[in-house]
């Protein structure tokens, strides 16, 4: 295969799962009766990027059909969130997901990618299931504990310190979403990740302008987030969070001595553009009426 | 009575010799917790966090994910007040192998109300799948360490330093969950921990010297609180318990004794000297404890509470047992 026909080909791959990623979420919000639908609309094309180009990861150890909760952790009880993105190896990355309500969208990469099962989703948001709405390290894809946000760029400030001292090559890859950028532990983790040189640690940004009570830029502003990245030590890319190809090659930007921070800007409606009728109250969709059921359920056989 | 100087500085060097899972980090405050040592003798173990201790602990967390066992020294106030929703996200619920070494406990600082520990052990207290230590001499900063590192989980270590008594004998270190047992008696149970066995030490002299029979029993573990021997000493007493803590009577030892003791059925009235529920301020170590009812004479008025009895013991005798001599530099010690 020619290099052209080769990136053809996963660009390809990428697309139809992100497309199966808008279309298992939409699903979900209707047979659910709610989800966090425009968070998988708005990061579906990372994800994708991620699952099938960027992340250098094993094949998954954990089963297709997750097994029920078994429980907080404990000593001698082994979580499968992380096992779902392949065994831990010095030469394998790290998918740690800071932005705990993109839960469903993980889930959906994961099934487009094979390594969860479809019936998986059927227990999404399930009483005992450990594929929960906003899932923790028991759910699959979930390495860490991170609904509350800004906490995951500081933990993988710490894996990307140890993997360094025990001198491995895997990179730590992070998944954000902006309105972290209000929370001041972001603004500390990235001080500490420029400090200490801690260029093994990349950040996917979801810049999708969106939080619970509307529009971030009307409830509490973040921008200039590339100056702000700039200014606390990180190297950073802006793209068009729906762009393949640019998302990807925003992975190979040189970045040495720093942590590499992607700005991704995105639209919370992509791919459904019904949607765009309900923003900017877009955090958790329910739809309201059978009537309007019925218009997202035949807006999904189209998809 | 011999005094300590150092005791965590030195130790911590020696002990992490042949540890090299063991690193350090610093809040910025590298001589005050006593890791300058540590910091010489293995930089390549020694991380600076800065002034940042919400990203401090959750890095902990990521590293102790990654096999090593990160020892964080900062103030206490500055981990579990200033970082509460880290150290449970990033730490607790995971329950990952993270050290927190938690400096200035209770009224241990002229720093005042923003550096006085005062209710870590309360709040710590109810995360699930902690371990919470306080050290109260020199051997227990020694032995201490080995306990922790010994708990697959999270722990919180309620650090004394600079200059400390050396109350216990050098070869009988700390275990997990088994208090130490000073004293047997039949009358009161006097249940202390930190500084505040040191002080308590100071009355019990003069009152057993009055009759008065006592079971004095030093805790080092608050979490589990659940050690057989010191139920037992509650037991066995007839006239009532007292407990002594540098932490408000809210969720600390008075409320880990009153919690063993109605789950024993140990009806018998309980006296809880400490913080009464308030703030403190900047002042010296003595000075608080005597504001604040911390001091050897509280003691001895307790006792007479409980006993209803007069022992005209008053400060000058007290002053005659003053066990260890303190440098001048305490009050004036740098935070």
């Amino acid at each position: 295969m020619s290099s052209s026909t080769q990136t053809e080909a996963w660009v390809d791959r990428a697309t139809r799962v992100a497309r199966g990623i808008r279309r298992r979420a939409l699903q979900l919000t209707i047979e659910k009766n709610g989800c966090y639908l425009s968070q998988a609309l708005s990061s579906a094309d990372i994800l994708a990027v991620l699952y099938t180009k960027v992340l250098n990861i094993g094949p998954s150890r954990a089963p297709l059909k997750p097994p029920p909760f078994a429980g907080v952790p404990r000593p001698g009880l082994h979580h499968l969130g992380a096992d779902y993105n392949g065994p831990r190896a010095p030469q394998y990355d790290r998918l740690l997901l800071s932005a705990a309500h993109y839960a469903v969208a993980v889930y959906a990469a994961l099934v487009e990618t094979g390594r969860l099962a479809p019936e998986a989703l059927a227990d999404f948001n399930a009483d005992g299931s450990s594929v929960e709405m906003i899932g923790a390290e028991h759910s699959p894809g979930m390495e860490l504990t991170t609904g509350s946000f800004g906490q995951a760029l500081s933990q993988a400030g710490g894996v990307a310190l140890a993997r360094r001292l025990k001198q491995e090559s895997g990179k730590v890859w992070v998944f954000m979403s902006d309105g972290e950028c209000e929370e001041g532990q972001t603004w500390e983790a990235v001080q500490a990740l420029a400090h200490h040189k801690l260029d093994n640690v990349g950040v996917y940004i979801d810049v999708n302008g969106q939080q619970v009570d509307g529009l971030t830029s009307e409830v509490m502003n973040i921008e200039p987030l590339a100056d702000r990245f700039t200014a606390f030590g990180a190297t950073v890319v802006t793209v068009d969070g729906h762009d393949i190809e640019a998302l990807e090659r925003a992975a190979r930007t040189r970045h040495a001595g720093t942590p590499l921070v992607i700005l991704c800007y995105t639209n919370t409606a992509c791919g459904v553009e019904l949607l765009e009728e309900r923003k900017p109250n877009l955090h958790y969709v329910r739809f309201k009426s059978e009537a309007e059921i019925n218009r997202y359920r035949d807006y999904l056989r189209e998809m | 009575m011999e005094v300590l100087t150092q005791v965590h500085e030195k130790n911590l060097v020696a002990w992490a010799k042949d540890r090299p899972e063991v690193v350090v980090f610093s809040g910025d405050l590298t001589g005050s917790t006593e890791i300058g040592l540590f910091k010489k003798h293995y930089p390549d173990r020694f991380f600076s966090l800065g002034m940042a201790e919400q990203n401090m602990m959750s890095f902990a967390g990521g590293m102790a994910r990654d096999g090593y066992t990160p020892f964080v020294h900062t103030f206490a106030v500055f981990m579990y007040r200033r970082a509460l929703d880290q150290i449970e996200m990033s730490i607790a619920y995971p329950n990952l192998r993270v050290r927190m070494f938690g400096f200035l406990p209770g009224i241990l600082t002229p720093g005042g109300v923003s550096h006085q520990a005062i209710n870590d052990v309360g709040v710590l207290r109810t995360l699930p799948n902690m371990t919470i230590l306080e050290t109260g001499d020199a051997t227990d900063v020694e032995s201490v360490l080995d306990v922790a590192q010994a708990v697959d989980g999270p722990v919180y270590v309620r650090m004394v330093r600079k200059d400390i008594p050396r109350l216990f004998p050098a070869a009988e270190p700390m275990q997990l969950g088994r208090s130490r047992i000073l004293s047997r008696g039949t009358d009161i149970a006097l249940v202390s921990a930190g500084i505040c066995t040191e002080e308590a030490l100071r009355a019990t002299a003069l009152l057993g010297a009055k009759g008065v029979s006592i079971s004095h029993i030093h805790v080092t573990t608050h979490k589990p609180f659940d050690d057989p021997a010191l139920a037992q000493q509650l037991a066995c007493v007839k006239r009532g318990v007292i407990t002594m803590e540098n932490h408000t009577t809210v969720g600390g030892l008075g409320t880990e004794v009153a919690e063993m003791m109605a789950e024993h059925g140990i009806g018998i009235p309980l006296t809880r000297l400490g913080l009464r529920d308030t703030y403190a301020h900047g002042a010296s170590r003595e000075y608080l404890m005597k504001e604040y009812g911390l001091d050897a004479i509280s003691l001895v008025h307790a006792t007479e509470r409980v006993l209803d009895q007069r022992f005209n013991i008053n400060e000058e005798d007290l002053a005659g047992v003053r066990l260890s001599q303190f440098s001048g530099e305490m009050q004036l010690e740098a935070l």
